[in-house]
């Protein structure tokens, strides 16, 4: 199945935030090898060169790194592992705010709300 | 040098000016969508580029050569209809293709056909429409060609089987070939091209990467497409 991507998003940028959420939940494992170019470009059902781009932009960002001959690992760095969480919690608190702000809610039903939602749970 | 160089080409049927001079440079490595409503001149190009009809005035280079011989060699095309003798079985028809094509794998056209689960014993003309294009697009991405222009390869088969062409043209990609696939099918095959190619009226009136698009405009190429080409 081929991964599903959202409307007039660059594709590399959205394959670049799955993969950070994929090892912010662990369902990449810190110094996991992960798959070829190739391989990940027909999981996703995308250009190589598309993939080719996300992944060079997750091992500028330190997410993922390469041994020149074996291949592309997830780093075991817990540092960039604390950050990356921080930065992917940042987006979807971001989201949810402003859909909250949207239906007419101030910052502090929101908090309230999140809290008692929390409770609840 | 490029793949497939248009200089000024320009085709004309009588009145009508199928392509009207365009300039398009296509390079190696990459997979182009050829996209235009009908008769806006994107069979008209992939003929020129097999060199099946000559240009009225202009120039359409493959790798620096007019087409020809050489250039036929190098060239994997899948035009837009059945082309192929239809009394031959699809075993027959591998043989013919290893014969006619130094590039043709065969290993390579019995895996796909074992992916789709089709029996090589049927004669073209006993298959379904959809199977019968199958056949000939395996026959087609079967080469290790420099170039593959497939002409509406997606229209005719169920959506499972569009889902493996479009996995076949992504494992299959080398950056020494370039892939043209014409289609108006959008939707389906946008995730898979590096650029597109707007075809209208017989001029090119869009050539740019498709993430520098979806980046530009904050839409998907289906979309602008709508746009562009509103009725």
């Amino acid at each position: 199945m081929p991964w599903d991507f959202a409307d007039g998003l660059p594709i590399w940028r959205q394959i670049a935030v799955r993969i950070k959420s994929d090892v912010a939940g662990g369902r990449l494992v810190p110094g996991e090898k992960i798959a070829s170019v190739r391989d990940l470009a027909v999981q996703a059902g995308v250009n190589p060169n598309t993939m080719q781009r996300a992944l060079a932009q997750l091992e500028q960002e330190g997410i993922l790194r390469t041994e020149r001959t074996s291949g592309r690992y997830v780093t075991e760095d817990a540092a960039v592992l604390e950050v990356l969480r921080g930065q992917l919690a940042s987006g979807i608190i971001a989201d949810l705010y402003c859909k909250l702000r949207a239906i007419g809610m101030d910052d502090d039903q929101i908090v309230a709300a999140v809290a008692a939602w929390k409770d609840e749970g | 040098m490029a793949l497939l160089e248009c200089k000024t080409l320009a085709k004309r049927y009588g009145e009508v000016a199928a392509l009207d001079g365009i300039d398009l440079s296509l390079e190696a490595g990459k997979v182009i969508g050829l996209l235009g409503p009908n008769g806006s001149g994107k069979t008209t190009l992939i003929k020129l580029a097999n060199g099946l009809i000559k240009p009225t005035s202009g120039q359409v280079l493959i790798e620096g050569m007019a087409p020809c011989v050489k250039t036929k060699a190098k060239v994997a095309y899948l035009p837009d209809r059945d082309f192929l003798p239809e009394y031959m079985s699809t075993a027959q028809l591998l043989d013919y293709y290893e014969d006619f094509f130094a590039d043709f794998d065969r290993e390579r056209a019995l895996g796909m056909l074992a992916d789709l689960g089709l029996d090589a014993s049927g004669r073209l003309k006993e298959l379904s429409r959809g199977t019968r294009e199958k056949v000939q697009l395996i026959l087609t991405m079967s080469r290790r060609a420099h170039a593959y222009l497939l002409d509406e390869p997606i229209a005719g088969v169920d959506p499972a089987a569009r889902d493996y062409i479009l996995r076949t043209i992504i494992s299959n990609y080398s950056p020494d070939s370039l892939v043209l696939i014409s289609t108006h099918l959008i939707a389906d095959i946008e995730s898979v091209l590096d650029d597109v190619v707007f075809l209208k009226q017989g001029h090119v009136v869009l050539h740019e990467s498709a993430e520098d698009l979806r980046e530009r405009t904050g839409k998907s190429v289906d979309s602008l497409f709508r746009e562009v080409f509103a009725c």
